[in-house]
C-alpha cells in the first residue's frame, strides 16, 4: 500500500494530467522527493529552501501539516495526502446563496 | 424553559451525544445544535450581541439603519433582530443570491442591495464598505471584523458548552468568520488549557476554486491563528457523506457545512483513539438543512448521486 498524493490542476503539468498519483516516504520531505522521481518539476513547485512553500498547502489526511510537523510530518502507508494551493478561510458565510450562480 | 421574549430566547441550545457517529465508548462525539436558535442557525448569537453592543456604546441608536455585506445567516439573523428591535436593516449581497434567501431577508423586512456577482462576498463587502462612507449614519457592524461577533460566542456558546462537559478535550467548528472558533476557542483554552481547537475549513474543487479567484487572500480581522490546534480541509464529498450519515444515523437533519465539522471531529476522534486517548469531542451544528434543500442531497438514491448533485457549487 501506498501513499494516495491529490494533484491541485495547476500542478498536473507535471503529472501527465492526473488527478490522483502515489507515492512512498517516511515523512512528506520524502513523498516529494520521491514524485520528483517521477514527476519532474513537482518539488521545484512545492518546496523553497528546504520548506513548503508560502502559498502551497498540504493536508494529510485533511488536517493541515502546517498545524503538525511540516514537511517533516510523518507519514504512514495509507495515508492520503492533498495538495493546494492556498486559498485564505473566511469569506463564506456568505457565499451560500451563490450556489445557484455558480453552476 | 421561560423566556420574556422570542429575542431573549436565543443561545442555551442542546448539547446532544451522538451514540452511533462515536467512534468508541471512550472516544465520544457531541452535536452542539445551534439550528436551534429562534432564526434557524448559531448567526443569531453574534447578530444579536453585535446589535445590543452598538446600542450599548451608543454606535447605534433608534431609528438608525443597519448595514451588512451577507447573503447567508447573519442577515438572516440581523434582519429578525433589526426588525423586532425598530430597525431599518440594509443587506448588500451578490445579485446571483437565491430566491429562497431574497424571500427569507424580504420577510423580516430588510432591504437588498445587489452587488456585482463577479468577486462573490469579496465584491459585497467593497460594496458594503462604499454604501458606509456615502451614508455616515448607517451603521455596519460588519462581522468579519468585529470583535462582538467572537464576544458573543466567547460569553454564550462556550461557558454553555463547558457547563454542559466539564470533560472537553475537542472544539470543533467550520471556519467563516472565525467567530464561534476564536470566541468559543479562548474561553475554553482558559477553563481546559490542553483542549483542542479545531477547524473544519470548506474545500472546493476546481472549479469553484476558478469562480472564487477574486475571494483570495481574504483572512477575516478577527482569524488569530494563535488560537487553533490545527485545521482540517474538507472537500465536498466528506461534507455531504458526513451530512447524509448524520441524518441517517443519528436522526439529525444539518446544512453541508456542518457535515464538513463533524468530518473533522470523527478525524480527530480517530487519532485519539489510535492513540489510547479517551476523548469528549463538541462539534457545531451551523444550520439545518432546510436552505439546502434545492441541492437535493437529502434525498439523493446515493452519496455518489448527492456529491454529484453539489458538484460546483458552494456550500459554507
Amino acid at each position: 500500500m501506498a501513499i494516495e498524493v491529490r494533484i491541485p490542476t495547476i500542478l498536473r503539468t507535471h503529472t501527465d494530467g492526473q488527478k490522483v498519483v502515489e507515492g512512498n516516504g517516511g515523512t512528506l520531505a520524502e513523498l516529494i522527493e520521491d514524485l520528483e522521481t517521477r514527476h519532474n518539476g513537482i518539488r521545484e513547485r512545492l518546496v523553497e529552501g528546504g520548506e513548503l512553500r508560502r502559498f502551497v498547502n498540504v493536508y494529510l489526511n485533511d488536517e493541515d501539516v502546517r498545524f503538525l510537523d511540516g514537511i517533516s510530518t510523518k507519514l504512514s502507508d495509507g495515508d492520503s495526502v492533498t495538495i493546494l494551493p492556498a486559498v485564505a478561510g473566511g469569506a463564506t458565510e456568505t457565499a451560500v446563496g451563490q450556489r445557484k450562480g455558480m453552476r | 424553559m421561560r423566556y420574556d421574549s422570542p429575542i431573549a430566547a436565543v443561545g442555551n441550545t442542546p448539547l446532544v451525544l451522538l451514540p452511533r457517529l462515536s467512534p468508541s465508548e471512550d472516544v465520544r462525539i457531541w452535536a452542539k445544535l445551534e439550528d436551534r436558535n429562534p432564526t434557524g442557525s448559531i448567526k443569531d448569537r453574534p447578530a444579536l450581541h453585535m446589535i445590543e453592543q452598538a446600542e450599548k456604546d451608543g454606535r447605534l441608536t433608534p431609528g438608525r439603519t443597519i448595514l451588512e455585506p451577507t447573503s447567508g445567516n447573519t442577515g438572516i439573523s440581523l434582519a429578525m433582530a433589526a426588525k423586532l428591535k425598530g430597525y431599518r436593516m440594509v443587506c448588500v449581497m451578490p445579485e446571483n443570491t437565491s430566491e429562497e434567501r431574497r424571500q427569507l431577508l424580504a420577510m423580516w423586512g430588510a432591504e437588498i442591495i445587489s452587488s456585482p456577482a463577479a468577486g462573490g462576498s469579496n465584491t459585497a463587502v467593497r460594496v458594503a464598505k462604499e454604501l458606509a462612507a456615502e451614508h455616515p449614519d448607517w451603521v455596519m457592524l460588519y462581522q468579519y471584523g468585529n470583535p462582538d461577533n467572537a464576544g458573543a460566542h466567547y460569553s454564550g456558546t462556550g461557558p454553555e458548552i463547558y457547563a454542559d462537559l466539564p470533560s472537553i478535550t475537542h472544539f470543533v467548528a467550520g471556519l467563516g468568520t472565525t467567530g464561534t472558533l476564536m470566541g468559543a476557542g479562548r474561553y475554553l483554552r482558559e477553563k481546559v488549557p490542553d483542549i483542542q481547537i479545531v477547524a473544519a475549513e470548506p474545500r472546493y474543487d476546481d472549479l469553484v476554486y476558478g469562480l472564487r479567484n477574486l475571494d483570495e487572500g481574504f483572512v477575516p480581522e478577527l482569524y488569530d491563528e494563535t488560537v487553533l490546534t490545527t485545521r482540517y480541509s474538507v472537500g465536498s464529498e466528506d461534507a455531504v457523506t458526513r451530512t447524509r450519515e448524520l441524518l441517517a444515523q443519528e436522526g439529525i437533519f444539518a446544512g453541508v457545512s456542518t457535515g464538513a465539522a463533524l468530518h473533522a471531529a470523527i478525524g480527530v476522534g480517530r487519532k485519539a483513539m489510535k492513540a489510547g486517548e479517551t476523548a469528549d469531542i463538541v462539534f457545531i451544528v451551523a444550520d439545518g438543512g432546510w436552505k439546502y434543500l434545492s441541492t437535493g442531497i437529502y434525498t439523493a438514491p446515493s452519496t455518489e448521486a448527492a456529491v454529484e448533485a453539489l458538484q460546483g457549487q458552494l456550500w459554507a
